[in-house]
């Protein structure tokens, strides 16, 4: 039991870090109807940006912290919206998929060329201690990535769902259209998600990097788990994100603890086909209808 | 009139170049400095570069300047054989690299078919059972140093159960494969046998497993990041028994990405500049003076396969690409001969090493020798 509480717990933590990069999946694919194929990249990014910060301006943790974040959401954010979604969405979904395909190479061998090919230790904001729950040992890291995660998810909730700007948000993703002819300021609110986009995958970057410590090609892992999350979740819920990330997180790590650690990146994919054939708008999906 | 200096002066340059060249030898180094082998590809690359700058300031080799050029394989197989045959058209008069084990054994056949020396950081066991005349490593094989660790494990760590984690690649399949029979002579029970791959960055699952197998210690054969990640996973899930390795587990790299999880970490490194001899730690000092950070085994090992390089021609007394293989073949340089060899080494016939090694244990975040290993045949 205690094995297995172990396991679940290590899952979860995981599925938090997957559900935040997946909720980011859907907030691009409800805006530009589009998918974000850099969204890996999105959370690897941050923690070097943050070391980077470090290295060149002699900060103190705190202050690299702040001037990364800063410089992450202002380019990522910001910049994403205005350099690539806008000038590539007029031509079409696919070439704005296409676009982030380059972007996430580009992202990546900037990380490498620009920083370190080499795996960097990042700073733990937790200590690495254990607590015991019901015989296991529980460790702390885990415990605040599950918590910080869920903070952060619920304040995304709260605010999408009780807020003025976050209801203008919704409208602005269910029907553009009518959205400006109610007066609310579509363009604005496109680019308040993916600043929000941008915050989530600071959050994961920064959660995560201690454990994984921060290398180019993190990306690469995360961003396949959480494109995996937002399909079996369902991609046009945020809730659904949320689901799916955890369900993925655990799986992963039941895979490796009783079936097998060579065996354990196909099994979420496994789950992937099954929820396609089974449920293909995904666990908490609503089925979209479209004319074309 | 100044049109005719240009084209004098052109005709001038042209017409020297190739005197240019005849003064230089061109060593081409195939190498990780990206993907999976980076940590290690780049101490490498820099010990290297150090043994290079050494000898050209010295006057080079036999009076010619080495040229020094590194090709990235992206620690990808099929890059690393494209990259040494390119080393070989290009003229290099030794393959240096790579340094994973699973790149070497796809690409050492080019070097072999093309009689050129190819000198490894490969410890893979299988590497120099593939009668290749021309293979030669830089490091202890596995094949030597897993007798040591099984020992080390039964008569000082007092282990009666062992878990044993290792890499799925050609160097962590190896270390694995030569590792349990060793346990199995000792007598020392395979508590768990834990598969990981390379790359992997969530080892929680994997520590779990191991703290659940009540194992005496953990026997941990992981690349460097790798092994970092682990030793972290491991102390977040409150794991207190020994972790023994060999070499990589106890690099500095691995100290450096690991912090406090390393303290204890235990085991058997075959170089090491914190090793009790004056010329690796005049090594260590160098490397850390031009490159800030302190050398792990590769960086030693890249020094030391130029200086291998140098005292084959020197010893042949002539630049002959073939005669660097035959020569180096069952030799044993000494340090009164050769002192950038750093510490005695003999070649084997089939290209494995023999010299001293080390036990050592991680102690506030710091590699500390506790004991020296004679040759395996003194």
């Amino acid at each position: 039991m205690a094995e297995f509480l172990a396991y679940l717990i290590a899952g979860i933590a995981t599925g938090a870090i997957y559900a935040l990069a997946a909720i980011g999946f859907t907030l691009v694919w409800q805006t530009s109807q589009t998918i974000n194929f850099a969204q890996g990249e999105f959370v690897m990014l941050p923690a070097v940006l943050i070391l980077l910060a470090i290295k060149l301006f002699g900060a103190p943790i705190w202050l690299g912290a702040l001037i990364g974040i800063a410089a992450f959401i202002l380019i990522f954010g910001v910049g994403f919206k205005l350099a690539v979604v806008d000038p590539m969405i007029r031509h079409g979904v696919l070439p704005l998929a296409i676009a982030t395909m380059a972007l996430s190479i580009i992202m990546k061998e900037g990380a490498k060329d620009g920083f370190s090919a080499e795996a960097q230790k990042f700073p733990s904001f937790v200590p690495t201690e254990t607590i015991s729950v019901f015989g296991a040992a529980i460790s702390l890291q885990h415990v605040a990535i599950i918590a910080v995660a869920f903070a952060v998810i619920g304040l995304l909730q709260w605010f999408v769902g009780s807020t003025r700007l976050g209801r203008q948000m919704q409208a602005t993703a269910q029907n553009p259209t009518v959205a400006r002819i109610l007066g609310i300021p579509v363009e604005r609110m496109v680019l308040l998600t993916f600043v929000i986009n941008a915050a989530l995958a600071v959050v994961a970057s920064v959660l995560i990097s201690p454990i994984y410590l921060a290398k180019f090609s993190n990306g690469e892992v995360i961003g396949l788990f959480a494109f995996i999350a937002a399909i079996v979740g369902g991609f046009n819920q945020v809730r659904g994100a949320l689901v799916g990330g955890l369900i993925v997180g655990i799986v992963d790590s039941m895979a490796a603890a009783y079936i097998s650690t060579s065996y354990r990146l196909a099994v979420p994919l496994v789950l992937l086909v099954v929820v396609i054939l089974v449920k293909p708008e995904g666990l908490m999906g609503r089925k979209e209808e479209r004319r074309v | 009139m100044k049109k005719h200096w240009i084209i004098a002066a052109a005709l001038g340059m042209a017409v020297s170049l190739p005197a240019l060249a005849q003064d230089k030898v061109k060593l081409v180094d195939v190498v990780e400095l990206s993907g999976a082998g980076a940590t290690a590809g780049t101490n490498w690359k820099n010990g290297i570069d150090l043994a290079v700058a050494d000898i050209n300031a010295k006057g080079g080799i036999l009076g010619k300047q080495i040229e020094i050029v590194h090709y990235d394989t992206q620690t990808n197989p099929g890059n690393t054989r494209a990259a040494v045959q390119r080393a070989i058209d290009e003229g290099t008069y030794a393959v240096l690299g790579p340094v994973f084990s699973g790149p070497i054994g796809a690409s050492m056949q080019i070097a072999q078919r093309a009689e050129i020396a190819q000198l490894v950081g490969g410890e893979a066991a299988g590497l120099t059972k593939q009668g290749n005349q021309y293979l030669f490593r830089t490091s202890l094989s596995q094949s030597a140093a897993m007798p040591k660790i099984a020992k080390y494990l039964k008569d000082t760590v007092k282990a009666g159960s062992v878990a044993v984690v290792w890499v799925n690649n050609d160097f962590g399949k190896g270390g694995r494969d030569a590792i349990i029979p060793e346990l199995e002579k000792a007598g020392i029970k395979l508590a768990v046998d834990v598969s990981t791959e390379q790359g992997q960055a969530d080892f929680a699952a994997d520590a779990i497993k191991v703290k659940n197998s009540n194992a005496d210690a953990i026997f941990v054969y992981l690349n460097e990041e790798e092994s970092a990640r682990f030793l972290r996973a491991a102390k977040q899930q409150g794991i207190t028994k020994p972790m023994v390795g060999e070499t990589t587990l106890l690099g500095a790299k691995v100290i450096e990405l690991a912090g406090d999880a390393a303290n204890g970490a235990k085991g058997h490194v075959g170089l090491s500049i914190d090793a009790p001899i004056p010329a690796f730690q005049e090594f260590g000092k160098k490397f850390q003076a031009k490159y800030n950070y302190a050398s792990d085994h590769n960086g030693l090992k890249g020094y030391m396969a130029v200086y291998m390089v140098k005292w084959a021609t020197e010893k042949q007394k002539k630049f002959d690409k073939k005669g660097v293989a035959d020569t180096l073949r069952g030799a044993t340089i000494k340090t009164s001969e050769e002192p950038g060899i750093l510490i005695e080494t003999t070649v084997e016939k089939n290209g494995d090493l023999d010299r001293e090694s080390f036990l050592a244990e991680v102690k506030d975040g710091k590699q500390v020798i506790t004991a020296t290993l004679p040759k395996i045949n003194p």
